[in-house]
């Protein structure tokens, strides 16, 4: 597979690593009353889906950016490849 | 019609005019006591042990395929039962032991060949542990050997001992362990649960499930309505999207393991040698092939078919310990959906709605558990009760901090 860095071109998939699911920049508040529950679905549970799947890729071997890739789990075609700082800040994150 | 030496011979002699189909291939009815979802081989093991050892009428297996077309039909075909922690090695164990009588429990031939295991290993703190989990191992009944370099190159005489990375410096083996015919298993299982009364629906695909106050009562199929008192799920790498028709979240993502296939050699390979430190596992099939994989790609997918990397990383594994292999020709290789769970370890339980069973999260080691998984589940189904060695396998292990993680790498299901 081949990964459409934002700032670095076309990159072979093998220079990262994966962590998974994208959901994980979304880490739950642990001051909230459900913070137990949270933390639990957050940690373990994953929608897992056939299709098209936002995921979280590490440039391990490259300029060690995080990045939140689109990819359709059913043919590894890739649609999207953001870096991971622009979607979390466009979700008003400050870093 | 029961299979036997005799039958063959008579057979042979008389035109082999007298076999008749292994299994039925009947209609759906409306309603069946158990529906099991899956016609692998844990789909097709619980049907049969549900039917012979729990004397449960009315059972149907339910495959969106053809019967044994998943991972029972693409794997590596090895049985061990190897593990260390408290939550597996008694099911594991108790998995190799009904494999050794598995050929007679069934009537079929499924070459259950207990050539043995060995896992290598480099380095002191690696002995250790090793030694470690072989004493785990016999504590719970299973066999272990620590074995020295010289005694493996005895069995393994073309065995690299000296690559300067990992230097082998022994291996502990389970000599119990070995290869079994993948989908003489499935076939098996399948033979001995259709002439115990289970209907076996194939292109059958469950599309949905139908609750009524709260309780399965029946699935929506690619056939019809079925109605069912229990439903139980074995479905593999395909558990999320099955579970997700009741809105249930799983803790599981879904890998693709890829596995490969020599053109055929003489017999060179006694046993089964796993390099867990290369990635690379190897044994040779009764045709000759070399059989052999490594690890998953690591990323999610549902496409059974990886990528270069990884056939790559494989095949460097293989000639680190085994150059010779080298002049081996790659014959096939294949993909399978792996349900990997959070902790390594699978799910043998109730759901939190009523009449609704799950089974899954095998990550890539489920062919080994398939006699086990099934009589459990059985167990599971017809008793309402968890059996006593799958009873660690619950969904709320997670949430309650109980998980079996046998490699000790969290919540990362890629690196199981």
């Amino acid at each position: 597979m081949i990964i459409n860095h934002p700032l670095l071109g076309p990159r072979d998939a093998s220079e990262f690593t994966y962590i998974g699911d994208a959901s994980l920049i979304d880490r739950p508040d642990w001051q909230a009353e459900t913070a137990a529950k949270d933390f639990y679905e957050y940690q373990y549970l994953r929608d897992n889906p056939a299709g098209l799947h936002q995921e979280l890729w590490f440039h391990e071997s490259g300029d060690r950016s995080w990045l939140v890739v689109t990819r359709n789990t059913l043919t590894h075609e890739i649609t999207d490849v953001q870096l991971a700082r622009d979607v979390a800040r466009a979700r008003g994150r400050s870093k | 019609m029961r299979y036997s030496g005799l039958r063959v011979i008579k057979e042979a002699l008389t035109g082999h005019k007298g076999w008749t189909p292994a299994w039925r291939d009947p209609e759906p009815q409306p309603h069946y006591d158990y529906v099991i979802i899956g016609g692998g081989g844990h789909g097709l093991a619980t049907a049969y042990y549900l039917a012979k050892e729990f004397g449960q009428k009315k059972i149907a297996v339910l495959e969106k395929g053809w019967i044994g077309g998943g991972n029972v039909g693409r794997n590596t075909t090895i049985i061990r039962s190897n593990y260390m922690l408290d939550g597996n090695i008694p099911f594991y164990e108790f998995s190799l032991k009904l494999w050794e009588g598995l050929e007679q429990d069934f009537n079929y031939n499924a070459m259950v060949s207990q050539r043995g295991v060995l896992n290598l290993v480099h380095t002191d703190a690696q002995r250790d542990a090793f030694i470690r989990r072989g004493n785990a191992m016999m504590l719970n009944g299973a066999d272990a050997e620590f074995l020295t370099t010289r005694q493996i190159k005895e069995r393994y005489p073309y065995i690299n001992t000296s690559n300067a990375r990992f230097p082998i410096k022994g291996g502990l083996a389970q000599h119990r362990g070995g290869t079994v015919r993948h989908d003489a298993v499935a076939w098996g299982y399948a033979r001995g649960a259709d002439s115990r009364g289970v209907d076996i629906i194939q292109n059958c695909e469950v599309t949905g499930f139908r609750r009524e106050n709260g309780k399965v009562v029946g699935v929506e199929t690619s056939r019809g309505y079925i109605g069912a008192g229990k439903v139980g799920c074995a479905v593999a790498g395909s558990s999320s999207r099955l579970m997700s028709k009741v809105d249930m979240r799983l803790p599981m993502e879904s890998h693709v393991l890829q596995a490969f296939v020599s053109e055929g050699l003489k017999p060179v390979m006694p046993g089964v040698v796993t390099f867990g430190a290369g990635h690379f596992y190897c044994s040779q099939s009764d045709k000759g092939g070399l059989v052999f994989g490594g690890d998953i790609d690591g990323y999610n997918t549902y496409a059974q078919r990886g990528n270069l990397p990884v056939v790559e990383d494989v095949c460097e594994g293989g000639m680190a310990i085994f150059p010779a292999f080298g002049r081996a020709r790659l014959l096939r290789m294949w993909g399978g959906v792996m349900d990997m769970s959070m902790d390594g370890s699978p799910i043998i339980d109730r759901t939190h709605i009523d009449g609704l069973y799950f089974n899954g999260g095998w990550c890539y080691g489920g062919f080994k558990a398939t006699p086990a998984s099934g009589f459990c589940f059985a167990h599971l189904l017809a008793k309402d009760t968890p059996h006593p060695a799958a009873k660690a396998y619950r969904f709320d292990r997670f949430e309650k901090g109980l998980v079996i993680d046998e490699k000790g790498v969290g919540a990362q299901p890629n690196l199981h």
